[in-house]
C-alpha cells in the first residue's frame, strides 16, 4: 500500500484578500471576516493523491495546521476522497513562520507512521511562500521536487516527474519517500459531490496539539520562528509623474513618441 | 582596521546564456548592503566553464567568488548544491545570504535555510539594513509593505526576484579573488535531474517580454478587453492582467500580475483601465517606463508610473492601435521602397 500525506493549508479566501487593503493613515488591516478555504494550490495537490487511489492501493492521510475552523477544511478533504483528517492545532502554535510550520508538520508526519509520498501544493496563496515542502524534506531527511506539473512514472519507488523549469521543464527521478510539490497544471481538481459529503460524515478528524507531538515550545508557533513581521507601512512610488496634456490626438502622438523613444515601435 | 571578511553572500547561477541577470543584481544589492555593514561580498557559484561568469560577478561588486567548477554540477542536483553551499555557510557564516527566485533558487534556499535552521523571506521587493545592522525585508502584501526581519538567527536569508533590483554598472577595473570550494567526490542522489528541456513559448512569455501592456477592470467588458489585446498584439509586447480582469473572466489566471501572480521587469510597462491597486503594482516594481492609461484622474495608478493619460481606454486604445498600425505600414513602404 502506498502511504499518501496531503499538507493543506486553511487560508483567508484569496478572492476576498486581493481586496483588502492596509488603512493608510493606521496601517492595520480592516478587521473582516474573511471564510478560510483550501489553499488554490493544494486543491492540486490533494487531487494528485485521489487521482493515484484510483489506480492502485492508496491510504490518504490530509494534515492541516491552523485554528478549530481549519477542521472545515479537513472535512471537505474527507468529502473528496481522502481517508483520515489530522488537524494540529494549539494556541501555541500561532504566529509559525515557514520553519515552524514545516518543523510542526514534519513532526506529525513522523508520528503519524509510515509515509511513502508527502503531497503539498508549491505555494501558499496567503504570504505565498513555497518553503514548507522543501523544509519538510530537510526534516524528515527525504528528497524533494517542486513545481511539479506530471508524474511520468508513479508506481515503485523509484519516480519520474516533470517540474517547471525555465523556459520548459525539468525530468526527475526521484526515491522514495519524498516530498512533491505541485503546481495548478498537474490536474483539474473534481468539485464537491453530495455523496461525498455524506461519506465524510462518518470519517474521523484527529487532533494533535503540541504535547501530544512531543515538541518544546520553543520549537513551535512565534518562538520556533527565525523570522516575524515588524512593520506594515505603505508602498511609496519612487516615480515623478508626468500628466499628459493636449487633445486626444496629441496624448496619443506623445504616446507613440515615449513608445518609440522605448524602442517598442 | 582588521581585514573583514565576506558577511554578506549571495547565490549566483549560470542560466543558459551566462550569468543570470537577477545574480548580477543581486551582487549589486549585496555590494551596497555590504558598505553599510563595512564588510564584504561572497559570490557562490556552482557549474561548469566559470572564468568568465565569475569575472563578471566581480565587476558588478563581489570581492570574493566561491566557486566550484565540475562537470557533475550541470544540470543542477538539489541534495549536492545544497550540500555544498550549506557547507560553505557554516565555514562563513554570513550575516546576509541572498538567492534570486529562480526555479532553482525557489528550490534550493528552502534546502539550505531548513538545513542551517534559519529564515527565510519570499519575493522581497526592497532589502534595507537597519541602524542595529539588522536586515529590513520588505515584502508586499494587502496594498502595503510588510517588513519581515530574522534577528537571531544567521544567516538572514531572503529571495528577490528579476528585475527588483537595477543592474549594476560593471566595473571592469575592479578586482577580487576566485576562491575553489571542495566539492564531494561520490555523492548519492535521491532526487536526479536526468535532462531539462526546452519548450517553444506560445507568443511572448511575460516574464521576459520587453514591454507588457496590462489590462483592468475599465475594460468594462470583453469588447473593451480585446481593444487591450490588440495593443499587445501590434506591439508585439507580453499581455498582462489584475485579479479582477481574471474574475470577469476576460483572461486566465496566468496573465495576472502582481502579489499573487507573476513578477515582471519589462523595459516599458502599460497599464489600461486598471486602477493601480498595489496588489498588482507590487508585480512591476522593477519596469523601467511606465504609462498608465485611465479615465480616473483620481485613481492611484497615476502615483505610481511615469506618464499618465487620462483618457476612457475604450476611446483612447483604439487610437493608439490606429496611429501605430499606421506607422508600420508607412515604415514598411518605406522599406519597400528602398
Amino acid at each position: 500500500m502506498l502511504n499518501i500525506v496531503v499538507c493543506v493549508k486553511a487560508v483567508p479566501d484569496p478572492s476576498i484578500v486581493d481586496k483588502l487593503k492596509i488603512d493608510p493613515i493606521t496601517k492595520s488591516l480592516p478587521r473582516l471576516d474573511v471564510p478560510l478555504v483550501v489553499n488554490p494550490l493544494d486543491n492540486h495537490a490533494l487531487e494528485a493523491a485521489l487521482q493515484l487511489k484510483k489506480k492502485y492501493d492508496v491510504q490518504i492521510t490530509t494534515l492541516c495546521m491552523g485554528p478549530p475552523p481549519a477542521g472545515n477544511i479537513l472535512r471537505e478533504c474527507l468529502a473528496l476522497g481522502a481517508d483520515t483528517g489530522i488537524l494540529l492545532t494549539d494556541p501555541a502554535f500561532a504566529g509559525a513562520d515557514a520553519f515552524a510550520t514545516a518543523y510542526t508538520l514534519a513532526k506529525a508526519i513522523e508520528k503519524n507512521g509510515p509515509v511513502d509520498v508527502i503531497f503539498c501544493g508549491m505555494a501558499s496563496s496567503d504570504g505565498a511562500t513555497e518553503w514548507v515542502g522543501p523544509e519538510i524534506a530537510t526534516f524528515l531527511n527525504m528528497p524533494v521536487v517542486t513545481m511539479v506539473r506530471e508524474f511520468v512514472i508513479d508506481q515503485g519507488d523509484e519516480w519520474v516527474v516533470k517540474a517547471d523549469y525555465d523556459h520548459g521543464y525539468r525530468k526527475v527521478k526521484l526515491k522514495l519517500p519524498a516530498v512533491i510539490t505541485v503546481t495548478r497544471n498537474l490536474n483539474q481538481p473534481k468539485s464537491l459531490s453530495f455523496s461525498g459529503i455524506l461519506k465524510a460524515r462518518s470519517k474521523e478528524i484527529t487532533e494533535w496539539d503540541r504535547e501530544e507531538l512531543g515538541i518544546p515550545a520553543e520549537r513551535v508557533g512565534l518562538k520556533g520562528s527565525p523570522t516575524y513581521v515588524t512593520e506594515l507601512s505603505n508602498l511609496e512610488s519612487r516615480r515623478e509623474v508626468e500628466l499628459l496634456e493636449g487633445t486626444l490626438q496629441e496624448k496619443v502622438e506623445r504616446i507613440v513618441q515615449i513608445l518609440s523613444d522605448a524602442g517598442a515601435v | 582596521m582588521e581585514e573583514k571578511n565576506a558577511t554578506v553572500f549571495v547565490i549566483s547561477e549560470q542560466g543558459e546564456g551566462g550569468i543570470q541577470p537577477v545574480s548580477i543584481q543581486l551582487v549589486g544589492k549585496a555590494r551596497q548592503l555590504a558598505d553599510k555593514l563595512g564588510t564584504k561580498v561572497g559570490a557562490v557559484l556552482l557549474g561548469q566553464d566559470l572564468a568568465k561568469d565569475a569575472q563578471e560577478l566581480i565587476e558588478a561588486g563581489a570581492d570574493s567568488v566561491f566557486q566550484a567548477d565540475a562537470d557533475f554540477l550541470v544540470p543542477y542536483q538539489a541534495e549536492l548544491y545544497t550540500e555544498i553551499i550549506a557547507k560553505l555557510m557554516v565555514e562563513h557564516s554570513p550575516e546576509i545570504l541572498l538567492v534570486g527566485s529562480t526555479f532553482i533558487g525557489r528550490e534550493l534556499a528552502p534546502l539550505i535555510a531548513a538545513k542551517l535552521e534559519t529564515g527565510l523571506t519570499a519575493h522581497c521587493i526592497d532589502l534595507v539594513v537597519s541602524s542595529e545592522g539588522i536586515l529590513e525585508q520588505k515584502i508586499p502584501a494587502y496594498g502595503g509593505l510588510i517588513t519581515i526581519v530574522c534577528p537571531e538567527k544567521r544567516p538572514q536569508m531572503a529571495t528577490v526576484a528579476n528585475g527588483v533590483f537595477p543592474n549594476p554598472m560593471a566595473d571592469s577595473a575592479r578586482s577580487g579573488e576566485v576562491i575553489p570550494i571542495d566539492v564531494p567526490n561520490e555523492f548519492p542522489l535521491r532526487v536526479q535531474t536526468l535532462e531539462i528541456v526546452s519548450e517553444k513559448a506560445e507568443g511572448v512569455s511575460l516574464e521576459s517580454a520587453a514591454v507588457i501592456v496590462a489590462g483592468g477592470a475599465g475594460a468594462e467588458d470583453r469588447d473593451g478587453w480585446q481593444q487591450i489585446v490588440e495593443l499587445a498584439d501590434v506591439l508585439n509586447a507580453g499581455f498582462g492582467s489584475t485579479r479582477p480582469a481574471v474574475d470577469a473572466g476576460w483572461t486566465e489566471l496566468e496573465t495576472m500580475i502582481g502579489q499573487s501572480g507573476k513578477m515582471v521587469s519589462p523595459e516599458l510597462y502599460i497599464g489600461v483601465g486598471l486602477s493601480g491597486e498595489l496588489q498588482h503594482m507590487v508585480g512591476i516594481v522593477g519596469a523601467k517606463v511606465m504609462i498608465a492609461i485611465n479615465n480616473d484622474p483620481k485613481a492611484p495608478v497615476f502615483e505610481q508610473v511615469d506618464y499618465g493619460v487620462v483618457e476612457d481606454c475604450r476611446i483612447f486604445v483604439p487610437a493608439l492601435v490606429e496611429r501605430i498600425k499606421n506607422l508600420k505600414s508607412h515604415a514598411g513602404r518605406a522599406a519597400n521602397a528602398i
